[in-house]
């Protein structure tokens, strides 16, 4: 814009406005690092006096190994069945001509504005019903689905020239082949943005969970840390401040990394 | 919401070939979408749809937790779940929390993420994207780590808002545990955990806004807040609609915040529809249930249809 807004002013104020908006982060980090004894210092300590690993180490004598794999194998098979089945459906609304198409267009994008808690229930007396409870199946297939993704890849695919689709037609490639072959791998961009959005909602997706898992082998990261935060160690701030670092730092390197594709993502996929 | 993109015509294929072959192609075509459309749908309709449908049938039926195995030898009590929601003062209460909640924190989302987002666009040099990151950085949170710390900060003797406070000679009062500031509270930590959102919607919105007309504007004398409101702020109309609706939303959903840090106390202070309809659920009571999270369905329907209404372009 014109006169500009002298620029280490508006830093300044943005800066302040950062610590602002990161402090619980560096707060949880830090504290994850102190004794409990420096924790419940008056006045609270900034940096940790003496550094220590003691907490971790307590998180890691349950098995929070087995939670940390649990998160990581739902979330990315939720992630990888989300991309190639909303690309599947999504190219296919955008491109080809086929039966139903409109209308079934319209009641999986109608099911967008449905609340989470009206299919809670029957979803928990369908998993229960299936035998499905308490496994990480039930954790899975319920998120496999998504109308959003759906809509996003519909958007991107329409946003594909046409031309490549006729031209794979005139080459002979057939109609399957052609999504497999010529359009999928022009998805990149697409998948980044819904990779990312899929991959953190399974990451930190709670609720469900919480209701379906009953046993340790099928705990998720932010249930295993509930159950403590609620249980009997609720006063054990530095095991609190460590499983929270746990869950929380791994995403936010994955996302240091992608952020770029995120955000290009967001603008080139129609929500603006 | 506008898209950049535009339907492509499906009839635009030549017309000169012969409509047999068109028809051997049509089929394929047809083949190929229902193919690759099956998967989705067939998974869909059994975990989405096929539930949606249940959940209205339960919610008209005194279905409750002993009849988890049987879900349709249930008997049909017509209205009677949702008088019996609209009877119950807690639930009345939850209604009234929510509302208060989305009034609060609706605005003060989106005013924050524009904010940042306009911030963030007179060029601020190399730390753009570690703004952008950082604010960025609660919504990727988990919800149960988020509690675990603000929880600690919001502590009323120990915790670091209260410190602070105390350095400038203020007594910080029990935050989440007295009834005039819990819910508030929530509303805080709920736009510190949302606005990274909507920065990052309106970023993308405002490359729509043309510098000609802020440089033409500028010329003729107006100033930087008259600019906002007769160029910035219409530009921007769809993508203000669209965080508008998803905001509200959301936040008519409102839920994780009160069931980690509160359990919506103290005496009901922070129970919300959502939360109250999720611990009916935790009672057994799958009709109530069913019916309370159908109400909120149908409020959020109706908020919706009313922002697209006023905001419609005139």
């Amino acid at each position: 814009m014109l006169e500009r807004r002298n620029p280490i002013l508006t830093n300044i104020v943005l800066l302040g406005f950062l610590l602002l908006v990161i402090t619980p982060f560096l707060w949880m980090v830090l504290g994850s690092l102190k004794t409990q004894g420096e924790l419940l210092r008056v006045p609270p300590t900034w940096l940790p006096e003496e550094p220590t690993l003691g907490n971790f180490r307590r998180l890691f004598d349950r098995p929070f190994a087995k939670f940390f794999s649990n998160s990581a194998i739902v979330a990315i098979v939720v992630t990888a069945g989300n991309l190639l089945l909303s690309s599947m459906f999504g190219y296919a609304l955008a491109h080809l001509r086929f039966p139903f198409k409109k209308l079934l267009f319209v009641l999986v994008l109608g099911c967008l504005m449905i609340p989470g808690l009206v299919t809670f229930i029957p979803q928990y007396v369908l998993v229960v019903n299936l035998g499905l409870a308490d496994t990480l199946p039930a954790l899975i297939l319920p998120f496999l689905v998504q109308p959003f993704s759906v809509f996003l890849m519909r958007q991107f695919f329409l946003g594909l020239p046409r031309e490549l689709l006729e031209a794979g037609r005139i080459d002979g490639v057939g109609e399957i082949a052609i999504f497999f072959r010529i359009y999928l791998p022009l998805a990149g961009p697409a998948f980044a943005t819904l990779g990312i959005l899929t991959f953190l909602g399974s990451w930190n997706n709670f609720l469900w969970p919480l209701v379906v898992s009953s046993s340790e082998s099928t705990y998720t990261l932010p249930v295993a840390l509930a159950l403590i935060s609620t249980g009997q160690n609720q006063t054990d701030y530095g095991l609190l401040l460590a499983g929270a670092t746990l869950i929380v730092l791994p995403i936010l390197v994955v996302f240091l990394f992608f952020q770029r594709y995120f955000i290009q993502g967001i603008a080139a996929t129609g929500i603006k | 919401m506008s898209t950049s993109t535009t339907t492509a015509g499906t009839d635009g294929r030549p017309a000169a070939a012969g409509s047999r072959r068109r028809s051997r192609r049509g089929a394929a075509e047809a083949r190929a979408g229902v193919l690759l459309a099956l998967p989705f749908v067939l998974l869909f309709a059994v975990f989405t749809a096929w539930p949606v449908l249940q959940s209205m049938f339960m919610s008209f039926t005194d279905m409750r937790i002993s009849d988890i195995r049987t879900p349709f030898a249930v008997d049909f009590v017509g209205l009677e779940n949702y008088r019996t929601a609209f009877a119950d003062p807690v639930f009345r209460r939850a209604a009234l929390n929510t509302g208060v909640f989305v009034l609060l924190g609706v605005p003060l989302t989106i005013t924050a993420g524009l904010a940042a987002a306009l911030a963030l666009n007179t060029g601020v040099g190399r730390l753009r994207a570690v703004y952008r990151v950082g604010f960025y950085s609660p919504v990727i949170t988990s919800i149960v780590a988020v509690a675990v710390v603000w929880r600690f900060l919001l502590q009323p003797g120990t915790g670091l808002v209260n410190t602070v406070l105390g350095w400038v000679g203020i007594d910080g009062p029990h935050w989440l545990g007295d009834q005039r500031t819990a819910l508030l509270s929530l509303v805080v930590m709920a736009v510190w955990r949302n606005f990274g959102t909507s920065m990052i919607i309106f970023l993308a919105g405002l490359q729509a806004v043309d510098p000609g007309l802020h440089e033409a504007a500028a010329l003729d004398g107006a100033g930087r807040w008259r600019r906002f409101v007769s160029i910035t702020l219409p530009s921007i109309r769809p993508t203000m609609l669209f965080v508008l609706v998803t905001t509200s939303i959301g936040y008519l959903q409102f839920f994780e915040e009160p069931f980690v840090m509160t359990n919506g106390g103290p005496l009901n202070a922070t129970v919300s529809a959502s939360m109250y309809t999720y611990n009916q659920f935790g009672f057994g009571n799958y009709g109530v249930a069913g019916a309370m999270a159908y109400l909120t369905f149908l409020v959020i329907g109706l908020v919706t249809l009313v922002q697209f209404r006023l905001m419609r372009e005139k």
